[in-house]
């Protein structure tokens, strides 16, 4: 070992003291910039390599870039250590016991609140709904391949697929769970469960959140709500839905917007039909909004197809139903005037205020 | 699908007016989105032949350009630039009104008049083209003067845009929405002319056909034509293709695309002479193999694709070597396309596995309008009186035409049509009226279905082949009552609102859900809605250790995790409402959260896979409620506060839960975060506490206390599950009460909850005690505080009489002690 080594050894050694000595963040920063800063004794044995044959040279070059990273690698080391130690100390020092708080000595300052309004909207419709005889019940947000489609007689690369950009999650096998994109998976819950308890019949609303893989705009959301219904009892009829989607129409949007039915393709009812009610805009009249027929569609129905019957275990011969869905983010606009349904998740104070 | 009414008439008189067509087509389930004049409107512009064309001193978009319209030259300023001197393009003089509704007026623009306007093709609503004037020369051979609508042989049309809906695949053709307006109207139906083969050698002495894969494809026929020579196609022709949305090409590939639009039959037209053998074949492709498609695009074929049970068959056409040129049903191959030079073609018209197709489509990412059809279903029927067709309306450009009698014709698997025995009470018991059977025979048989009787007055209802989407069975017999209430009119069917014996009503979920809702209101909170899918900074910020649920295939990198917690999103929000400058917020939230199935000891299972056949693992989904409470005084204490006032919502008094510190909650401040465990039972309900102060700095920039309280409702019901209201109502003791105080240093060891616990049992006149003061400093012993209750004593039947409050406050002191708490 020569003596240059041994003054590298010794620089070294008393850096890495200096740098485990150090008891706050402050102390450490000071002896890392002694250690390795341009005054360093390492910055002037680097300084001192000129003087060197070149074979030496690179030899006390590779010497000083290891001890360099080594002291790095320490003060990085106790730095981690002094953070942690402050941030315990601190947050002992900063302790509660929340056990101990008077909530009476808490008075709370009266200023009112705003719920959100799909919310708002969703409980309306909930409370039509149930006015008209009908359960609520919700289901889970992530399902499978199943339920989503393949039980609503939808089988794998249906074309009718293409209805619904669908979120796939990564689990499993690819393509088997999805975000459901719509809330009739629901459905297929509940008539099992109605079939494996024996408690048909089924008068069930079901709001809920849905995906599609939709860039949004103001009119369509990637993550939007909508709200399913579904009937199964003995000897309903197609005049049974429209009934209900009439009497649903005057009581939540007024006794003077009416519903029409007109044919529809859902894979999982059979007649299908879109149903559209007047304008909400011009009532009827006639205007940019509904292209000028003076109707809106506002979402999808049907009588229940027998093979989706089929999939659940439901005879067809005894039972009969039907079901229908639509947004209620949709509602939500039309009832508000939302130009832009993104506002709804900017969350903008301004915009949340609005409402009660 | 676009419509243009004038062929819609080829098949059907229609006296409608076009509102009149629209709430026809409406109601027969074809939606039209648009009605679109074109063509028309155009009297006033006409022909105008380019003299010269000058540059505006200080501008560099417009042009003044000299035309002669048939009366001397005029001047009019232009924005566009491609064309030169010499060529026709139109041009509305002043006063004239385009089919848009512009009037032509005359203007001065950088000093320069202008009287009149060249204009575009969109302009004129020809086409969308907008890139430049509409050059006259390269459609037509124009004369000056001459009106533009004249020039182009152009016929004023209305274009109606329908959608049409997944189970009508006979309704993707002109034909189709003829057939069903006709039902409906109740007027004939005419069929369009068919040319017959020609005389002389027959298909089988020139061309091959080889049906390998019968599953693939239910049928293939091969045509020759001869004499042919490619050019343009007739006006009438090219006109309703671009009406129709597509470009016309040459007169075979037109041939073949309008009888496509026309009958809903795809067929593809090849280069005789540059197919091995004049020989077409279908089969599977293997592994392997590679076609070059028209798009220019390499495409390997049979590779198992990602979706839900694909195996990654491609159907495929093959030449007599045998090798891949077409992709079947979707796009073909590059190297047999139709060129100026072909003078023979092979036509295929062929009928696919409409699955098959579906498949390929989606694995390839290519939709065609060839594959659209396919994948609905194709008429296998169709196919000879398609080519039969594709040769009259090739006729009218190539006179000469030959077409080879005898066209190769080879059968695959057809699925049977849908059959299906029908009962007056089946209709009734759907529609909830009766339709008299001769309707229902009538609309049925308009539509081509076979209908004959069946036993006991029943319908034996055959689909035609143009609908296999129509089943059989139970199945099948919603089909068919869904073609008769379509036929019928679905707005002339009765309503009847049903009711039933059972109540409706809301879920225990969603009243506590509604109660809370409503609290939070009352008490200042703001609802926000942020997102459920996150980003991985959002999850790792508070679950670094977790597995995340990932979304294979996210909008954005933003989106792409379902989140594990509400806070973040919550943050986010408060930061964007601050840098708005809003930041005295209180916000709430429910939101469902998720965790991996593997972070869980029992992870949700759920029918899944091909059929349902497996159980698969889920994430589990808890929904929380979570409130950031961030006006400028808010803490932990305020989160505390707000937890007391939303467990009386729930009826909980502050003696049916316990606050427990715990460190290690994702998100939170490790010594001022307690969770909340529901008595008797010991169910964690949430927590309450602080932000981790240092997630918040990381992402506000500033570290605000800021107060948190979430809870997981799904607890919350547990752990009050089959709980009913009191059984007993205590009626309070019509005697006074003695008020007395009692303040001990107590072991910081032990809860106040727990003293007051043990305070309150302790003597059976003890009404109720309350903790009103807490010290803490100098003066007491190290790791202990000073609490003092606030004890009201009662007695139901008398007046505690002074023994009786000194014996309580006794035993009181007494219970204390035993919990190592010493009065002051």
């Amino acid at each position: 070992m020569t003596d240059w080594d041994l003054d590298l050894e010794r620089a070294s050694s008393a850096a890495l003291a200096a740098l485990a000595g150090a008891a706050t963040v402050d102390e450490l920063e000071a002896a890392a910039a002694a250690a390795t800063g341009k005054r360093s004794p390492l910055a002037s044995l680097q300084r001192s390599l000129g003087a060197a044959e070149p074979a030496e040279r690179r030899r006390r070059g590779a010497q000083i870039q290891a001890a360099r990273a080594r002291l790095e690698l320490a003060a990085a080391q106790r730095r981690d250590e002094l953070l942690a130690s402050e941030r315990t100390a601190w947050l002992a020092a900063d302790a509660l016991d929340l056990g101990d708080v008077i909530v009476t000595n808490r008075p709370w300052s009266v200023t009112m609140g705003h719920g959100g309004l799909i919310p708002a909207v969703q409980a309306e419709l909930e409370d039509v709904f149930v006015a008209m005889g009908f359960q609520v019940a919700e289901g889970p947000e992530v399902e499978t391949d199943w339920y989503n489609f393949e039980a609503l007689n939808i089988p794998p690369a249906h074309p009718a697929r293409g209805l619904w950009d669908t979120f796939y999650v990564d689990l499993g096998e690819p393509e088997t769970i999805v975000l459901r994109t719509h809330t009739s998976p629901t459905q297929v819950h509940l008539m099992e469960q109605a079939v494996a308890t024996g408690t048909l019949p089924i008068h069930s609303v079901m709001p809920g959140r849905c995906y599609r893989r939709d860039t949004p705009d103001a009119r369509h959301l990637a993550t939007f709500h909508q709200v399913e219904g579904l009937v199964v009892d003995r000897g309903i009829t197609f005049a049974d839905l429209a009934g209900v989607i009439e009497t649903f129409t005057r009581a939540f949007f007024g006794p003077d917007i009416q519903s029409r039915l007109r044919p529809g393709y859902f894979p999982f009812t059979e007649p299908s039909a879109e149903f559209e009610i007047t304008c909400t805009i011009c009532r009827g009249a006639g205007c940019r909004t509904c292209s000028h027929t003076g109707w809106i569609e506002l979402g999808g129905c049907g009588m229940m197809d027998p093979d989706v019957f089929a999939a659940v275990g439901i005879d067809p011969d005894e039972w009969s139903g039907f079901a229908f869905g639509f947004g209620i983010d949709r509602c939500a606009q039309m009832r508000a005037g939302i130009a832009d349904l993104r506002a709804l998740t900017d969350n903008d104070v301004r915009f949340l205020e609005q409402f009660s | 699908m676009k419509v243009p009414r004038s062929w819609l008439e080829e098949f059907v008189d229609l006296p409608e007016t076009d509102a009149e067509l629209r709430a026809t087509l409406d109601d027969l389930g074809v939606v039209v989105e648009a009605i679109d004049h074109v063509g028309g409107g155009l009297g006033e512009v006409v022909v105008a032949r380019v003299e010269s064309i000058h540059a505006i001193d200080g501008a560099d978009r417009i042009r003044r350009v000299v035309v002669d319209a048939g009366q001397g030259p005029v001047e009019v300023v232009c924005g566009a630039w491609n064309f030169e001197v010499g060529q026709h393009v139109p041009f509305a003089p002043v006063g004239s009104v385009l089919p848009g509704g512009l009037a032509i007026n005359r203007r001065v623009m950088r000093g320069v008049t202008s009287n009149g306007m060249l204009c575009s093709a969109r302009e004129l609503a020809l086409r969308d083209d907008h890139e430049g004037l509409l050059i006259l020369d390269e459609l037509t051979v124009p004369e000056v003067g001459q009106s533009v609508a004249a020039a182009l042989d152009l016929v004023p049309d209305v274009v109606f845009t329908v959608s049409v809906e997944g189970n009508r695949p006979d309704a993707w053709s002109i034909l189709g929405v003829a057939r069903d307006l006709a039902a409906r109207l109740e007027r004939p139906l005419r069929t369009p002319a068919l040319a017959p083969p020609s005389p002389g050698d027959d298909t089988a002495a020139l061309a091959g056909a080889d049906l390998r894969d019968p599953t693939l494809c239910s049928r293939l026929t091969v045509s020759v034509m001869e004499n042919v020579q490619i050019g343009p196609s007739p006006a009438w022709v090219a006109q309703r293709l671009e009406r129709a949305g597509m470009r016309s090409i040459n007169n075979v590939v037109d041939a073949s695309n309008y009888v496509m639009l026309e009958l809903g039959q795809p067929t593809h037209p090849y280069d005789l002479d540059l197919v091995a053998r004049a020989s077409l074949g279908v089969r599977a492709a293997h592994p392997g193999e590679t076609l070059v498609t028209l798009d220019g695009t390499t495409r390997a074929l049979a590779q198992a694709g990602r979706g839900l049970g694909d195996t990654g068959v491609d159907c495929v056409i093959v030449d007599g070597d045998d090798a891949v040129i077409g992709l079947a049903g979707i796009m073909g191959g590059a190297s047999s396309e139709i060129s100026d030079t072909t003078s023979r073609v092979l036509l295929e018209a062929a009928c696919f596995d409409a699955m098959a197709i579906a498949r390929s489509s989606k694995r390839h990412g290519l939709r065609t309008e060839a594959s659209t059809r396919f994948e609905r279903g194709v008429d296998p029927e169709l196919a000879l009186r398609a080519v039969a067709r594709f040769v009259e309306v090739l006729r009218a450009s190539v006179p000469d035409l030959v077409w080879r009698r005898d066209p190769l014709d080879l059968r695959g698997q057809v699925a049977a049509p849908g059959r299906v025995r029908l009962r007056g009470s089946d209709v009734e018991r759907a529609l909830g009226v009766e339709i008299e059977v001769g309707e229902v025979r009538r609309h049925l048989e308009a539509i081509g279905f076979a209908v004959d009787p069946g036993p006991g007055g029943s319908l034996e209802v055959t689909a035609p082949t143009s609908r296999p989407d129509v089943r059989s069975g139970v199945a099948g017999r919603a089909d068919v009552i869904e073609e008769i209430a379509r036929l019928h009119s679905y707005r002339r069917l009765p309503r009847h609102t049903p009711t039933w014996p059972e109540p409706g009503g809301l879920s225990d979920r969603q009243r506590l859900r509604r109660r809370l809702r409503a609290a939070l209101v009352a008490l200042g909170v703001t609802e926000v809605w942020t997102p459920s899918l996150v980003s991985e900074d959002h999850f790792t910020r508070t679950h670094a250790g977790a597995q995340p649920i990932r979304v294979a295939n996210p909008l954005a990198s933003e989106s792409a995790i379902l989140r594990p917690t509400l806070i973040t999103g919550m943050i986010d929000a408060l930061g964007r409402n601050r840098e708005r400058g809003f930041s005295e917020l209180r916000l709430g939230e429910f939101g469902v959260v998720f965790t991996h199935p593997d972070d869980v000891d029992e992870p949700r299972r759920s029918r899944g896979g091909v059929g349902g056949a497996a159980m698969l693992e889920l994430p589990t989904e808890d929904e929380r409620l979570t409130v950031l409470l961030a006006h400028p005084d808010d803490d932990a204490t305020t989160a505390v506060s707000l937890w007391a006032r939303l467990a009386g919502v729930m009826g909980w008094s502050t003696t049916q839960y316990r606050l427990r510190t715990r460190k290690d909650v994702p998100g939170t401040h490790p010594t001022r975060t307690a969770e909340v465990v529901a008595r008797p039972r010991g169910v964690v309900v949430g927590v309450v506490g602080e932000l981790d102060p240092d997630l918040v700095g990381a992402m506000l920039g500033t570290t605000p206390r800021i107060g948190l309280v979430d809870l997981d409702l799904g607890a919350l019901e547990r752990a009050r599950a089959g709980e009913g209201p009191p059984s007993t109502a205590q009626l309070p003791s019509r005697f006074p009460s003695a008020l007395i105080d009692l303040a001990f240093t107590v072991p910081l060891a032990v809860a106040a909850v727990d003293l007051a616990d043990t305070l309150r049992a302790a003597s059976p006149v003890v009404e109720s005690v309350r903790l009103f003061d807490v010290y803490r400093g100098s003066g007491l012993p190290a790791d202990t505080r000073s609490l003092a209750f606030a004890v009201r004593l009662s007695a139901p039947d008398h007046t505690l009489e002074e023994g009786e409050v000194t014996a309580a406050r006794q035993s009181m002191i007494d219970a204390a002690l035993t919990e190592g708490a010493r009065l002051r």
